[in-house]
């Protein structure tokens, strides 16, 4: 069986899943990094909020993530 | 100028030479295994143990590893309390765990559960305890991480599925948790949607803790493991210095990714707890 459009199909799926995950974090960091300027004293709370939001878009990502592996290892 | 050339050409002459040795032993390093190998030196090999019930109940590799973290974290607690038993103010291992334990009691429990938030402390901080010390355990060289294991993490999330339930029907009742999750005042017509859809959130929320602890955990390794295998793929040790720096800045970033899935499934259980006990919309 001739596999070489499912070993396509990860590497082309692995980078869009990568070009999602890292438009998503990077707009994320954007706004906590205006929201730190605007107001230093509220650090804390802004970072906290951000790694949690930061894991919750990476958890996404990663669905896609182990659907290339699968693909690739299977095939 | 000519010594940089001369260095590309020996690669991708070496590239092209070298066939490469397929991508299986990345699977054997990241999966379970029926034995412990520490390679070159010895293999132990674990003892057969009984067939109960038509499963075999042979320990696997991340099953060993799994008891030695459980070991760890009760040794360290067990030492932790009889400490504070002789004086309130730690030191030394206390200290440095009170840390954690503070985090985890204050700004994850009682933050996102709210009133009522301790009963659900000793959960939480098993739980977080247990995923750091196993994340912790699976940097270290000849080891394996169980984390990494879809069926760990679906245990772990099948508990934390348990305790949110359990959660919220003490609270509000049977009946009362599931009337509760529909949201109020919404027209009759929408509840068609909103029944299916809250149900099916139930089950969602913990397969997401799940499936995210073990895809960030082997992706970690992976890399690492990809990345030196760049060396015996291309054939010759003059990749090996790019390859072993990517190497080591991923492992310091593995380092930093176990404390914070590890902190990730914590709040999340608490925030999912929260939602369930304090089910005001």
């Amino acid at each position: 069986m001739d596999f070489s459009l499912a070993w396509l199909g990860a590497g082309l799926g692995a980078g869009l899943v990568v070009l999602g995950a890292g438009l998503g974090i990077g707009k994320l960091a954007s706004s906590a990094m205006d929201a730190t300027g605007r107001q230093p004293e509220a650090t804390g709370a802004i970072r906290t909020s951000m790694i949690i939001a930061a894991a919750l878009i990476e958890g996404v990502a990663f669905f896609g993530l182990v659907i290339c592996i699968l693909l690739a290892i299977k095939a | 100028m000519s010594n940089a050339v001369d260095t590309i050409e020996t690669v991708a002459d070496s590239v092209q030479q070298s066939s490469g040795p397929g991508s299986d032993w990345i699977l054997h390093h990241v999966m379970d295994a029926r034995e412990l190998d520490f390679e070159p030196l010895f293999t132990i090999h674990i003892p057969q143990f009984p067939t109960i019930l038509g499963i075999d109940m042979t320990p696997t590799k991340h099953v060993v590893f799994m008891w030695i973290a459980a070991l760890l974290v009760l040794l360290t607690f067990t030492i932790i309390a009889k400490r504070y038993k002789k004086s309130l103010v730690p030191k030394g291992i206390a200290n440095f765990f009170e840390v954690f334990i503070l985090v985890v009691r204050d700004e994850v429990a009682k933050t996102t559960i709210g009133k009522g938030y301790e009963r659900f402390v000793p959960y939480l901080l098993t739980i977080f305890f247990f995923i750091l010390f196993g994340n912790f355990l699976g940097l270290l060289p000849w080891s394996a991480t169980f984390t990494s294991n879809i069926g760990v993490t679906a245990s772990l999330a099948i508990c934390s599925f348990f305790m949110i339930q359990i959660g919220g029907i003490r609270q509000n009742g049977f009946i009362g948790y599931f009337k509760g999750l529909i949201p109020q005042g919404i027209p009759p017509v929408l509840l068609v949607l909103m029944i299916p859809v809250e149900i099916l959130g139930l089950f969602t929320k913990p397969f997401a803790l799940a499936i995210r602890l073990f895809a960030n955990m082997i992706a970690g390794h992976f890399v690492i493991l990809a990345l030196i295998g760049l060396i015996f793929f291309m054939g010759t040790v003059l990749v090996a210095p790019g390859a072993i720096l990517f190497a080591i800045f991923i492992y310091l970033l593995e380092i930093l990714v176990a404390l914070i899935q590890a902190y990730i499934f914590t709040i999340l259980t608490s925030m999912f707890i929260g939602m369930a006990v304090h089910q005001e919309h």
